[in-house]
């Protein structure tokens, strides 16, 4: 306990990062308030049954379930830390003398939800990262499920997307996603890795390269022990390029892919299948660091210093927003970052950990990073943007009659990216596919409104909110 | 001394700022057959263009000579549409203009006095303005406030999509002649022996012409400065607000009667209102707020919830709607709430068409009009002398800027003689 | 029924005992457990598609399954856009499809 004794440390997002930052902040001597938007605590990870269906095995889906556990109970039963689940943060006021988090408390979408304002000593942003999925012609058909999507339905829902699944995209995600699936009963007929053979396949063949990363070498390892035990081909250099269907999807068609992922012509198989998960990467989600001005890297995630502060004073950040780098990671930089917001040396350990992690990330990007081929499997028809259905031809033809390569401008003559998601989906894509990448800047991730809000309830907001005393001692049950 | 003109060829007249004020400029300009050079520092339509509304309203303007040039524009833009349709093709995304028509509500007695009072002025002015009851007022608009009392119905007001208006008319100036450049910016001036201005300088060269038109939005001031010259446009920002997507119930543009107050004041503090539309693409739109805080661009989760406010206070139904999206953008804003269109006073070879405040948009195709008239002599649709860079209300701000400018100016005097020859009359 | 909730007997986490609800789908009753979102008794109950896209009146349900995508968006109890894949199903909601919302006004352009 060497930090700013009382400072308040307001942590968004209850993930492996945002869990280990509240409970290192909070062993640092802070006030701790932990938001997430979900009804319970452990973000993508450990996405798990709610309350209301409690498991006896819960385990058996998960890994680390003993950390989880512990970090949970211990920030729940920690006398500094405020826990606030279905706590949506939508929007952030920088100020001259820093952020003011503006956060309705209640069911998602509901109307009416109760408004809630603070403003933090010190802020940690461990908001996660959702799973980005390039367009291919039918991934629109009902069927067709990001991966997180087959993932999160089996883990908090114990929904099986289909009974013939087809999972495929890019890095090692890919692989619990096909776990989960198999412990749904579905059959998965395949899973499809389009980067080739020297990326994750040199890995599983040598392990020891990932020796550095214990934790993550001995999941990776378990995954591919049981995809053999159920004879699921792994195949690198090969992706989904077509999903097909009346009204849903019945089939696919696969294709081997060169190194740069174009599909090699004459390669196609067609495939029955009654669902597709398929991912090739992570977007961060970054409305609130973008909102508090931080800075970006080029590929776009908030740029940290050792010890995870951002370039905003009072801000740092920790896990997937900061790269892409598995549960180990964020769980060591939300240490370090936890530690480093309440004033506090983070422990040498804890700064290893993340230093190893780190490594990790870089790997996954360098050998699983979306190739530019993959543009040769759209088609003119294919849809692009799925809220407002812009075609790839159209997105094209748009940009070309108005001599346009912006992505504002093209937005709002195409349609792309205007619809709910906010280009959440197509943004990336849209962005690549004009070659109008914004390099250090927010591009299509500026969303001062992070998500959507009834207008009563804005309409509701006090004129001058009345901040909360600095939280008490009692942790909210989630 | 820089005498080349690496920038490209010379051009009749360099417009600075693509924005939808620079877009008209250079499509009237062009088609008029003058060689056109459009520059922009960053993209175009990407700007104040891209970050506003496209109403294009007489209702909140009060008779004068900014109503005199919102009914000749707004006459303008129903034949432009057309034209700019035609000319472009149906595969080009359609401008979207809607003649749907303005409704101004009150909820008081003394709101309903003072807008009649307005609509009065209007009608002399020659705009369609027909007082309604409450009761009309829900049959135009069923999902009104029960509150409401009355109003004035405004058939004139129409709205276009601004960001297609504004790459429809650099389209359209482009099949004329005109050259767009962007990400170039402009850094300075290029003077003649006699001082007069001759091309600018820029980020990717120097570039002669025999007339440069400022059309820079909000940053008007910044380039007028550049070029040696004075310009008293500030920002004045705005933030609008966009539901999702829903079944249309909002068929005009709706505001409350404070609109009109807000636009005619000079206040810094933040000032509200709430002009409800609905677009083509089913979202409704909700704007807008009025701050002067400079080029601040940090939104504030209270201006959002005052403009919330004023809107359910106007259609209750909208409380429960969603809104996923707000976004800000900087009116070039005059002292005198009036656009300079003109020639500057001091500066020979240098013209201004900017601080259109929050009416760039409507007043647009008449102030590209202007424009060309004024440097081609031709005759003006309107009296142009109000909007002239030299009218008493801005001589009167004036400071004296001769000599503090000069650092910015090269002489490029071996391209005088060509460039004056460049606008044609 | 391609998609489907796991039978509580064949399920390795062993679940506890269902504590069934229904909820009223166009009309239409549609069981589920408690706990469950609307999505997941969508899908459990072999639903995969309740929403019409506004342009193309194309059938959408369930993509990202965490609330980014905005696919799944249905009306509870009046109240529209909300996300089916976050809100957690009560006894009796009364969920309807989304249809198209441009009244009239196909793009043109498309
Ligand atoms: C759907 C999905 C499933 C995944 N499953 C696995 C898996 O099984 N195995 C694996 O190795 N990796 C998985 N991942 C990768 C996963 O992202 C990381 O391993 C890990 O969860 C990252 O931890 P984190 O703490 O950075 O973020 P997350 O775990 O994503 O946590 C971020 C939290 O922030 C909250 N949040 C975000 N914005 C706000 C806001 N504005 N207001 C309030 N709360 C907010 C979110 O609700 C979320 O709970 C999955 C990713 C996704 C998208
Ligand atoms: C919230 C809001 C709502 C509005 N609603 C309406 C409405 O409903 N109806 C209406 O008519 N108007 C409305 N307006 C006003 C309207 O948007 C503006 O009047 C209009 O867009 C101004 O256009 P412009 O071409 O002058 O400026 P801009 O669109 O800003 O274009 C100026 C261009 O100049 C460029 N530039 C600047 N400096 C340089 C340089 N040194 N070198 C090169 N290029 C440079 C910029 O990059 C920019 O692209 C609204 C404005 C706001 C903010
Ligand atoms: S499935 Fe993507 S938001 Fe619900």
């Amino acid at each position: 306990m060497n930090g700013v004794r009382g400072r308040h440390v307001v942590v968004v997002g209850a993930g492996p990062a945002g869990l280990a930052a509240a409970r290192a902040a909070a062993d640092a001597g802070a006030r701790v308030t932990l938001l997430d938007a979900a009804d319970g605590l452990g973000g993508q990870y450990w996405r798990h049954l709610p309350q209301a269906r409690p498991a006896a095995r819960e385990q058996v889906l998960h890994h680390r379930w003993d950390t989880y556990r512990e970090l949970s109970a211990a920030v729940r039963e920690h006398p500094a830390v405020t826990v606030r689940a279905s706590a949506q943060v939508w929007s952030l006021d920088r100020l001259d003398d820093g952020v003011r988090l503006h956060v309705l408390v209640g069911e998602p979408d509901d109307a009416g939800r109760a408004p809630l304002a603070l403003a933090p000593d010190a802020l940690v942003l461990a908001t996660g990262a959702h799973d980005r999925t390039l367009p291919f012609p039918g991934w629109q058909l009902p069927g067709v499920y990001s991966a997180g999507a087959a993932q999160a339905l089996a883990k908090g829902e114990r929904v099986a997307v289909g009974r013939r699944v087809v999972v495929a995209g890019a890095g090692p995600f890919l692989l619990p996603v096909a776990s989960s699936l198999l412990r749904t009963g579905a059959a998965v007929l395949g899973v499809h890795e389009a980067s080739r053979a020297g990326a994750l396949a040199r890995w599983l063949d040598r392990p020891w390269e990932l020796a550095a990363v214990p934790g993550k070498a001995a999941e990776l390892a378990g995954y591919v022990a049981e995809l053999a035990r159920h004879r699921v081909p792994w195949r690198a250099g090969e992706a989904v390029v077509a999903a097909h269907g009346d009204g849903q999807v019945e089939a696919v068609t696969i294709a081997r892919l060169d190194a740069r992922w174009a599909p090699v012509p004459g390669t196609e198989r067609v495939v029955a299948a009654d669902a597709v998960a398929v991912s090739h990467g992570f977007t961060p989600r970054l409305e609130l660091a973008v909102a508090a001005g931080c800075a970006l890297t080029p590929g776009r995630f908030v740029v940290v210093d050792r010890a995870q502060a951002t370039s905003v004073p009072g801000v740092w950040a920790a896990g997937e927003v900061t790269g892409i780098g598995g549960a180990d990671a964020a769980l060591a930089e939300g240490a370090v970052a936890g530690a480093a917001a309440a004033g506090a040396d983070p422990a040498p350990s804890a700064v290893r950990a993340r230093d190893r992690a780190r490594g990790f990330t870089a790997r996954i990007e360098a050998a699983h990073g979306v190739r530019g081929g993959w543009v040769r499997w759209l088609r003119d028809d294919t849809v692009v943007c799925r809220c407002e259905e812009t075609t790839y031809g159209r997105l094209r033809e748009v940009a070309d009659l108005t001599a346009s390569r912006e992505t504002r401008s093209v937005k709002l003559t195409s349609r792309a990216g205007l619809g709910p998601c906010q280009a959440r989906m197509c943004g990336r894509t849209v962005e690549e596919l004009l070659g109008a990448m914004d390099p250090g800047g927010p591009g299509v991730d500026r969303r001062p409104v992070v998500v959507p809000v009834r207008l009563g309830d804005l309409a509701a907001l006090p004129d001058a909110p009345e901040l909360p005393p600095t939280p008490a001692t009692t942790g909210d049950p989630t | 001394m820089s005498t080349g003109v690496s920038g490209g060829a010379a051009a009749d007249v360099v417009v600075v700022g693509a924005g939808i004020v620079g877009a008209a400029c250079a499509r009237a300009l062009a088609r008029a057959g003058t060689r056109v050079t459009v520059l922009d520092r960053g993209a175009a339509a990407s700007a104040t263009s891209a970050h506003g509304e496209g109403n294009l309203l007489v209702s909140d303007k009060g008779p004068g000579p900014e109503l005199d040039l919102a009914l000749v524009s707004l006459r303008r833009w129903t034949v432009l549409a057309g034209e700019l349709a035609d000319e472009l093709g149906p595969r080009f995304p359609s401008v979207e203009h809607e003649p749907k028509g303005g409704l101004v509500v009150v909820a008081s007695e003394p709101g309903l006095a003072g807008l009649r009072e307005l609509a009065a002025g209007q009608r002399a002015a020659g705009v369609e303005a027909v007082e309604v009851t409450g009761e009309q007022a829900r049959e135009l608009e069923p999902d009104l406030a029960p509150g409401v009392l009355g109003g004035v119905h405004y058939p004139q007001d129409a709205q276009v999509q601004p960001v297609v208006a504004t790459e429809a008319l650099l389209a359209s100036a482009r099949r004329a002649g005109a050259v767009v450049r962007t990400g170039v910016e402009v850094t300075g001036g290029l003077r003649g022996a006699d001082g007069r201005l001759v091309g600018v300088t820029t980020s990717a060269g120097d570039l002669a012409a025999g007339a440069v038109v400022v059309a820079a939005g909000p940053w008007s001031g910044e380039v007028a400065r550049r070029l040696g010259a004075w310009v008293p446009v500030r920002p004045r920002r705005g933030t609008v607000l966009v539901t999702t997507p829903m079944s249309q119930r909002v068929h005009h543009k709706v505001y409350d009667g404070d609109y009109f107050a807000a636009t005619q004041s000079a206040g810094a503090e933040l000032q509200t209102s709430a002009v409800v539309e609905s677009t083509r693409g089913g979202t409704v739109l909700i704007g807008s707020s009025r701050e002067q805080v400079g080029f601040d661009d940090r939104p504030r989760a209270e201006v959002l919830a005052h403009m919330a406010r004023r809107a359910v206070a106007v259609f209750p139904f909208l409380a429960q709607t969603n809104v996923m999206r707000s976004y800000l953008g900087f009116r070039p804003y005059m002292p005198d709430h009036l656009p300079v269109i003109g020639a500057d006073p001091e500066l020979p070879g240098l013209w201004f068409a900017t601080g259109h405040e929050g009416a760039g948009v409507g007043l647009a195709p008449a102030t590209g009009d202007l424009v060309a008239a004024a440097l081609l002599g031709a005759d003006p649709a309107v009296d142009p002398r109000p909007y002239a860079a030299d009218r008493p209300t801005l001589s009167a701000l004036r400071p004296d800027v001769s000599d503090a400018q000069a650092a910015q100016v090269t002489c490029a005097s071996g391209t005088t003689e060509k460039a004056h020859e460049g606008v044609r009359p | 029924m391609t998609s489907h909730r796991i039978s509580a007997e064949a399920d390795p986490v062993r679940p506890g005992a269902d504590r069934p609800l229904t909820i009223v789908v166009d009309g239409e009753p549609v069981t589920g457990t408690a706990g469950q979102t609307l999505a997941g008794v969508l899908l459990g109950a072999g639903r995969r598609e309740w929403r019409t896209t506004s342009g193309g009146g194309a059938p959408r349900g369930v993509f990202c399954g965490i609330g980014v995508c905005f696919d799944c968006l249905v009306e509870v109890n009046g109240l529209r856009d909300v996300r089916a894949c976050l809100r957690r199903a009560q006894d009796g909601d009364v969920v309807v499809r989304q249809g198209p919302d441009r009244a009239g006004a196909q793009e043109a352009d498309r």
